[in-house]
């Protein structure tokens, strides 16, 4: 599974941090990006569901699935 | 009774075309009136306050808050503040003084939100949180033994204060004025100018003493950290550091408190959500963005920036439109059981803190407010409930939450 924070959609809300703080990193003004280049181990994968599904401004796409 | 109340009891108020966010039926109860709203007129018109619109579906909302070129921001409150008849504004103290950046459109918004966000990023938050955990403990220190509390005035109301004022470098021993001032500017005084008038004046006076002073003697404080700011190489004008303080001291005040006093409000009635909460610590951050869905506090306005028609409804340059995020966050087209508090609800995208570029930049702070101030209640106050539950009152217009809470524990 590959995911993926749009820059231009993301406000800074903070959700998918808290909810899978090992697939994200913020930046000072609290913007989110995808670490590791997206790819999300097999064992996080529910964690980065959530962080999809919780996302306020739709901000997280899933690139690929890994289902 | 007044012939206004009789004239209510005679013939039901059409909420989709004459709300009243001031009805006291809306401010003790408007979870039946959105549900009504949504389903027979999702954008509600009203006269009331010199005109308003009123969205309160979940689609709607997200739309509208992403909308900046039509939906200005430049006025965020409910009713136009207007000088008394015959005074010439430009003679008020302070007059154009606002509250960047959330009565700002891009430019503006940009730079002062920039200005903003690194301090109240988890990061910067996070350091405030032991501080919370004490005041909290000092608190319940005062009341606990006496079997009963305000939940609201002895505890809630306390603790966002003394945090924000201590972020700003202010003396503790403000925090009841600020109190004070806060309600006078947003709660009473939205409805009364000749109470709100004299709180901003005070309010602005102390801020801008406050600020002359940390120019002269800069400090570790955010004030301090805000004067060192500079815009493409010029300090940041005074006008502007006093609406961001003003904001800072506003926002961060009566909509964390109207959160935590709901929270609590909850918990008293709801022994399993309790228990869940001491048996499972680690749900609490998912419980509070569950509480802050089903009792979102805050309703900001919108200003028209021309006419435009949104839905079918014929909305003029000017004219206000309400952003009803709490009753977005309970559309059941969007939430599975919507009026339910789940604590471990998995899906909740919930705006609260708002959408868009205009999303609550203290939204960290209010998140740790809130779970710690549950958690220290929680760790003394295990069991708890309603002295009377109609002895709660509820602040209602554009900030709602509990503004008298007796509770008690035997």
């Amino acid at each position: 599974m590959k995911i993926h924070v749009i820059e231009e959609k993301c406000q800074g809300h903070n959700r998918c941090f808290v909810v899978a703080s090992e697939l994200f990193e913020l930046d000072d003004y609290g913007y989110s990006h995808e670490v590791n280049g997206g790819v999300v181990p097999p064992e996080l994968e529910e964690k980065a569901r959530l962080a999809v599904a919780n996302c306020p401004e739709n901000a997280i796409i899933v690139v690929e699935d890994g289902e | 009774m007044t012939t206004e109340q009789i004239k209510r009891h005679e013939q039901p108020r059409d909420w989709a075309t004459d709300y009243d966010i001031f009805d006291p039926d809306y401010v003790r109860d408007p979870y039946p009136i959105w549900d009504e709203l949504r389903e027979k007129c999702p954008v509600a018109h009203t006269e009331h306050l010199g005109g308003s619109w009123m969205p309160t579906k979940y689609a709607d909302l997200y739309t509208i808050a992403q909308d900046i070129d039509h939906f200005s921001s430049r006025e965020i409150l409910v009713a136009p503040v207007v000088p008394p008849p015959g005074v010439d504004p430009e003679s008020i103290p302070f007059y154009g003084v606002r509250a960047p950046p959330i009565s700002a459109d891009p430019p503006e918004h940009t730079w002062t939100r920039k200005m903003l966000l690194p301090h109240f990023s988890i990061k910067a938050v996070t350091p405030y949180e032991e501080k919370t955990r004490d005041l909290c403990g000092k608190l319940i220190d005062r009341f606990i033994d006496k079997g009963r509390a305000d939940a609201a005035v002895d505890y809630a109301q306390q603790i966002p204060p003394r945090i924000i004022g201590s972020m700003l470098g202010v003396p503790e021993e403000m925090s009841d004025t600020f109190i004070n001032w806060v309600r006078d500017l947003l709660e009473i005084g939205l409805s009364k100018p000749e109470v709100r008038g004299p709180a901003r004046l005070e309010l602005l006076k102390f801020l801008d003493a406050e600020i002359n002073d940390r120019r002269a003697n800069p400090r570790d404080d955010l004030i301090s950290r805000l004067l060192k700011t500079e815009i493409d190489g010029q300090p940041v004008p005074h006008q502007i550091l006093l609406g961001m303080c003003l904001l800072l001291v506003v926002a961060g005040i009566d909509t964390t408190w109207s959160s935590i006093g709901s929270a609590l409000w909850h918990l008293a009635q709801h022994p399993a959500d309790r228990k869940m909460l001491i048996e499972q610590p680690d749900l609490m951050p998912n419980a509070v963005e569950e509480l802050l869905r089903a009792y979102s506090p805050v309703t900001m306005a919108r200003l028209m920036n021309s006419d435009y028609e949104y839905n079918g409804c014929p909305m003029r340059t000017d004219d206000r439109v309400l952003m009803n995020f709490p009753a977005a966050n309970r559309d059941p087209e969007k939430f599975e059981d919507p009026a339910k508090v789940v604590l471990d609800r998995k899906f909740n995208p919930h705006i609260a803190f708002g959408a868009g570029i205009h999303r609550c930049a203290g939204s960290n702070l209010a998140r740790m407010e809130m779970r710690v101030s549950i958690e220290e209640w929680l760790k003394r106050i295990p069991e708890f409930h309603l002295e009377n539950p109609d002895a709660v009152t509820w602040a209602g217009g554009q900030v709602r939450g509990p503004r008298s809470l007796p509770v008690v524990f035997p």
